[in-house]
């Protein structure tokens, strides 16, 4: 079975699920336990510690954009509660009204 | 290596022997199609240009098409009245040693009477091609292979992403020249990317190159980034950048290069893919297929297509090697798919291993071996509307 989760860079503030990971899920990452608050599926992005509003988000060692809400370690990072600080992205819904 | 080219008068090798029929306009596609379809021949493909209005930079992709080193013979096929000069096209196809035919619609006498002369030109230029047919033994040197994401998730920048990085570097370091591209997918990672440059002028160029792309994709609103990478897990533009960006390998970027300007040494080279001035036509590609014609028209002999999602194209004229990353994709798409970088994430495989069976796939499908897309008929190809000035001299090694 795959691991987890992976931790790409020691800096970062968030770990990538190998895996579907179950609500509740205890994840051991650098040997600091944190719990998954939901199902989170393969590809998405865990907190791995607290994270307020206005932080940036770490991944692969730099930012990839910025906390829009505050979250809790083990909390799903996604576009609902952070966003680019580039350029604005479009998801289905806003294509399909 | 031990792979048999396809040498063409101009000098360059080719690794399939492909005969394309062009339509010069919308209203050539059927009669074309038809062509294509009644030849029924896996070599023989459909391409085309659907305006009628003219365009400098589709005439160039056309010009630089019918002179790929893939293309043995051309036939193109006009309505009449559009503005896409065919007896340029042609003329640059005779030139580099294609046997190319015209048909011409409102000539002939219509459709019926286009297909018909259609499907005996067919005949004559692969008999023209068989004749003209030299093989050559290939090099890894030899090659150019363009590299694309599509359908990227949380997975590719993790899997596929970078082994393509690890087939880079071995490519690159057999003299082989490699291509990699959409700025637009590299908007946050122009600092580390120049750093790369294998000059100050190529480093300033790259930084120009993606602010451009940010100011664009800002015109249009957003930036490239489709609802199924947020599905996959990916959250913004830089973190798709980030994973995107890998592709490029490690080796120094020796060039950044427009379609369908071809790079002039070996070695690694940035595709600038957005257009210049004014956003004029709408987005730079409107799909991934776009991006991969522009690396083919710039001299690719084919394309390393990461998908996490699970795209399933492949391309007129050059083949299509599709690496996914995601290890669920794998399950529900194997039959598409050409390379299974998801087997990095339960340790029965390695960045280095996938990238080792990369350049091992390069070589057996530049020797003829059918990529998936190959087999299961796809040929997609799309040209549409762009803008470019010509690079500078300081955007090429010295």
């Amino acid at each position: 079975m795959a691991p987890a989760v992976i931790l790409l860079h020691g800096d970062d503030n968030v770990v990538v699920c190998c895996r579907t990971v179950e609500a509740g899920e205890h994840i051991s990452v650098e040997g600091v336990d944190i719990v998954a608050a939901q199902r989170v599926a393969l590809g998405h992005k865990l907190a791995r510690r607290d994270l307020s509003a206005g932080d940036k988000v770490i991944k692969y060692g730099a930012s990839i954009g910025s906390m829009t809400a505050d979250i809790k370690a083990g909390g799903w990072v996604h576009m609902h509660n952070m966003k680019s600080d580039y350029i604005g992205a479009h998801l289905r819904d806003a294509v399909t009204g | 290596m031990n792979a048999q080219g396809y040498l063409r008068p101009d000098g360059r090798k080719g690794i399939r022997d492909v005969l394309i029929v062009a339509y010069l306009v919308e209203c050539a596609h059927h009669a074309a199609r038809r062509i294509v379809d009644l030849a029924d021949d896996p070599q023989v493909h459909l391409v085309g240009f659907p305006g009628c209005y003219p365009n400098d930079y589709a005439r160039r992709m056309m010009k630089a098409l019918v002179a790929h080193p893939n293309v043995g013979g051309v036939i193109l096929v006009s309505l009449g009245c559009e503005s896409f000069d065919r007896e340029g096209g042609a003329a640059h196809a005779a030139t580099h040693g294609r046997p190319v035919e015209t048909i011409v619609i409102q000539q002939v006498g219509g459709t019926r009477a286009a297909i018909e002369q259609g499907r005996a030109a067919v005949k004559r230029v692969q008999a023209q091609m068989a004749a003209n047919r030299v093989r050559v033994p290939l090099a890894l040197s030899d090659l150019v292979v363009g590299t694309i994401c599509g359908g990227s998730d949380g997975t590719s920048g993790i899997t596929a992403n970078p082994a393509v990085g690890r087939a880079f570097d071995r490519l690159v370091d057999a003299g082989a020249t490699c291509i990699f591209e959409e700025t637009g997918e590299m908007i946050g990672c122009e600092g580390p990317m120049a750093h790369r440059a294998a000059s100050p002028s190529v480093a300033d160029a790259i930084v120009a190159s993606i602010t451009k792309a940010e100011t664009y994709y800002r015109t249009m609103g957003f930036g490239s980034f489709a609802p199924g990478n947020a599905e996959g897990g990916l959250s913004s533009q830089e973190e798709k950048s980030a994973g995107a960006y890998v592709k490029s390998g490690s080796r120094p970027i020796v060039g950044v290069i427009k379609p369908p300007e071809r790079p002039t040494i070996p070695g690694l080279y940035l595709m600038d893919v957005v257009p210049d001035g004014e956003p004029r036509f709408g987005f730079p590609n409107i799909s991934d297929n776009a991006e991969i014609v522009e690396m083919i028209a710039s001299g690719a002999h084919l394309t390393l297509f990461t998908t996490g999602r699970g795209s399933v194209v492949g391309s007129a004229i050059a083949p299509v090697i599709k690496i996914t990353g995601n290890p669920e994709t794998w399950q529900r798409l194997g039959e598409d798919m050409d390379i299974n970088a998801g087997a990095i994430f339960d340790g029965s495989a390695t960045l280095d291993s996938i990238g080792e069976q990369i350049v091992d796939m390069i070589q057996a499908v530049a020797g003829g071996a059918e990529t998936k897309s190959e087999a299961m008929g796809h040929r997609e190809f799309i040209l549409t509307y762009k803008t470019f000035e010509p690079s500078g001299p300081g955007c090429f090694p010295r």
